[in-house]
């Protein structure tokens, strides 16, 4: 929000990822998200905010479908990746989830060494044909996860043994270690404390670089410090989408305004 | 006066305390419960367990220990050479104790008035047809040592019981005194009910563990006095069981303790996989419905009791194994001589042994945190990758319990054996063979004619010490590994 620069950023036009139309999502009898289009831009960090149960985190999961592992979830409308209907009969939701990667709230390594954890989805999807190249991809990720220098040493230690800041950064190294095309983040930061926090965010612009970011976010700071677009969620709809600077200083609609002012929430 | 009307006085004095002291707290309170430091109730409560509970304490002491002393002291009465060669004292008191108890009767049906019964004496009276009018048969003609010993128990014993009436009805008249005295608004019954259910409490913890160490102590001594009698050397590395009562048996454990842990193995190998993939079917797999409807019908195998499946060995699965592998059957081979064979019980307490097995798997399956599932997925995995990659390693040493817990009860496991493996202890490899185990030879050297004094019998102590030290390793074993699992989640 005091970050006015943002406003004066180069607004380029980029690449749609993802194009969600009339997005609808049922719990049982609930209708939990409402009409909801929003495009996913390439190399972009893109942040879902609003009040919680607004619905912002059964979107982010409509888009590699992990809704489907839960029985009473229903999910309408069109969600295209580069064009194509991830809803559509023909696609795996298991290779979907392969180019569409996800971080969640709470760091969840699985209990094996550091280099297991990484190396889990390159073994899965069969990305290494050998050790080397497998070691070779493990050490890259956790470059790009900015955890190489802290676990070099260690790569055969316990991944739960780590500080939280860490595990969710292993937790990061080990989505991307799969190269995914997009990554969700459903609350990355916030079973973490500042100075992790600080750390996963300088990540997740380095990230940017490569890949379609979404993250979903309860600190307004932090959808102002790390995306470029932003999507405001309220009582599963989309109230407003829009350039991250612009959405901050120069909101549309009212709602908007009194949520990122505190007023409702 | 009998020891229930004893109990039941007991029963009213405490109910009494309990109006009483409730009573009292509210008078001294002026009828308004809330100055009152505890509820009415508490006040009641304090001077009710007060009164009951040593006064309890005692009745129980003494009712365990007035025999004991009561038998010490007239076997005194008893002269050596009363008891007759090769018998011990123990025969002769028991004979005490029945003269005792028919006078006793003699006396309640009003055969004989009490004086009499007291001052009877052998010589005058044939006191061994004067019982048999009361129904109590004797072996032999009451000798007059006996008379006199059986006499004196009984003036014992009554003065016994007098005395404990006196005490324990005294005991519960003082507690509920001094607590009612206490009690008045200041008074902090609340914390004092509170502290007396914390000793009740313990109280039965302790018992229980007393009861386990009672156990091992008995097996102990009488293992040791096996020990004294056989040589320990034979027992644990000698390779024949061949009891007989002429003196020379060989009583070695190993052949019994290879049926045991070869029909253990078998169980596992039945139980293990089914149970485990039936826990992971009903944890990851099997909807809601399913699932309500599977796991209870998978727990009522868990309640048949055992002798159930030992029949179910003996009349379905032994004779089905017989028709494929034994003469003139299916395969056309003779491997298999009749329905009993290490087979035969092992796949029935496998079967026996899958719901212990999956129920415990599906409990440790579910405690797995569902964020590993969802991360696992998350990266495009599959389900059943996600079960062989993540859930079950994260859920093994949980898993690796459960399966020790079910090894342990398959080498207790009595009923089954007995019914369906056969009764010869013998060293082989072919699972079709009979073999016995641990469990049905204790059986076998207890049931029947037994002289507590000879190997043949005492043998069945130390086999069934090494049994319990072998399941109770097993056992400490798993619990740690299952509690070091637990710690990684915490």
């Amino acid at each position: 929000m005091n970050d006015m620069s943002r406003l004066e950023r180069v607004v380029e036009t980029k690449n749609i990822k993802m194009e969600c139309r009339d997005c609808q999502v049922y719990y049982g009898e609930t209708h939990a998200i409402k009409d909801v289009n929003v495009d996913i831009e390439e190399k972009t960090v893109t942040a879902f905010i609003g009040p919680s149960g607004c619905g912002k985190s059964t979107f982010l999961r409509c888009l590699n479908r992990m809704n489907d592992t839960i029985a009473t979830a229903r999910v309408e409308g069109s969600f295209r990746l580069d064009g194509e209907d991830i809803y559509d009969r023909r696609v795996d939701p298991v290779q979907l989830r392969a180019k569409v990667g996800m971080v969640f709230q709470k760091p969840n390594p699985f209990p094996k060494s550091i280099y297991d954890n990484v190396a889990y989805g390159p073994r899965i999807h069969g990305l290494a044909r050998n050790k080397a190249e497998l070691d070779e991809i493990v050490e890259k990720a956790l470059r790009r996860g900015a955890l190489w220098n802290e676990v070099k040493d260690r790569l055969d230690a316990p991944g739960t043994g780590l500080s939280g800041g860490q595990q969710q950064r292993l937790c990061i190294a080990r989505a991307i270690a799969t190269e995914p095309e997009v990554l969700l983040m459903d609350e990355p930061c916030s079973a973490l404390d500042p100075i992790a926090t600080a750390q996963v965010e300088e990540l997740i612009d380095e990230l940017r670089q490569n890949y379609s970011v979404v993250i979903v976010t309860h600190s307004m700071q932090q959808a102002a410090r790390v995306s470029q677009k932003t999507a405001f969620f309220h009582l599963g709809n989309l109230v407003e989408f829009g350039e991250t600077g612009q959405i901050f200083t120069n909101p549309v609609d009212p709602r908007t305004e009194s949520y990122i002012t505190g007023r409702i929430g | 006066m009998p020891t229930l009307w004893l109990v039941c006085l007991l029963l009213v004095l405490a109910a009494a305390g309990f109006v009483m002291g409730r009573a009292r707290a509210l008078a001294s309170a002026g009828g308004d419960a809330r100055t009152l430091h505890s509820l009415p109730n508490y006040y009641g409560f304090n001077v009710a367990l007060t009164s009951l509970v040593p006064a309890l304490a005692v009745l129980a002491v003494w009712l365990l220990a007035q025999p004991i002393i009561v038998d010490t002291r007239v076997s005194k009465l008893i002269p050596a050479d009363m008891v007759p060669e090769g018998s011990t004292i123990g025969l002769v008191m028991s004979d005490v104790r029945r003269v005792a108890a028919g006078l006793d009767l003699a006396v309640d049906t009003g055969l004989l008035r009490a004086p009499e019964a007291a001052a009877l004496s052998a010589n005058e009276r044939d006191v061994r047809s004067l019982l048999g009018e009361v129904g109590v048969a004797l072996g032999a003609d009451v000798r007059p040592e006996v008379l006199a010993a059986a006499q004196r128990s009984r003036e014992l014993n009554h003065a016994g019981r007098l005395l404990m009436t006196v005490l324990v009805t005294g005991l519960a008249l003082a507690g509920l005194g001094w607590a009612y005295v206490r009690t008045n608004k200041e008074f902090r019954a609340r914390n004092v009910v509170e502290r007396g259910v914390l000793v009740l409490l313990i109280v039965a913890a302790s018992l229980a563990i007393l009861t386990t160490i009672g156990i091992v102590l008995s097996m102990l001594f009488e293992t040791s006095n096996f020990f004294r009698l056989h040589d320990w050397k034979d027992f644990f590395f000698g390779s024949t069981w061949a009891p007989n009562f002429r003196g020379d048996s060989e009583l070695s454990i190993l052949p019994l303790l290879w049926g045991t842990l070869y029909i253990s193995f078998i169980a596992l190998l039945v139980s293990v996989p089914i149970g485990l993939f039936a826990a992971i079917y009903l944890s990851e797999y099997a909807g809601k419905a399913t699932r309500a409807l599977a796991k209870p019908l998978l727990e009522i195998l868990a309640g048949i009791p055992t002798i159930v499946y030992g029949l179910f060995a003996l009349l379905t699965v032994g004779p089905t194994l017989a028709k494929v592998f034994g003469k003139g059957g299916l395969l056309g081979v003779e491997w298999m001589a009749g329905a009993t064979s290490v087979l035969t019980a092992g796949v029935v307490m496998g079967i026996m042994l899958i719901p212990f097995v999956s129920s415990l798997s599906d409990d440790i399956i579910n405690a797995v945190p569902q964020s590993m599932r969802d991360g696992s997925l998350g990266l495009g995995a599959t389900r059943s990758e996600t079960v062989r990659q993540v859930v079950l390693p994260a859920a093994l040493p949980g898993i690796v319990g459960a399966i020790l817990l079910a090894a342990s009860r398959a080498i207790g496991e009595t009923m089954i054996v007995v019914m369906g493996a056969g009764a010869i202890a013998k060293f082989s490899l072919n699972p079709l063979d009979t073999m016995t185990t641990i469990t049905t030879r204790i059986v076998s050297q207890l049931t029947g004619d037994t002289d507590f004094a000879s190997p043949e019998t005492l043998v069945a102590f130390a086999l069934g010490l090494t049994l319990f030290v072998l399941t109770l390793g097993l056992n400490v074993l798993a619990l740690y590994i299952v509690r070091k699992y637990r710690e990684q989640y915490e």
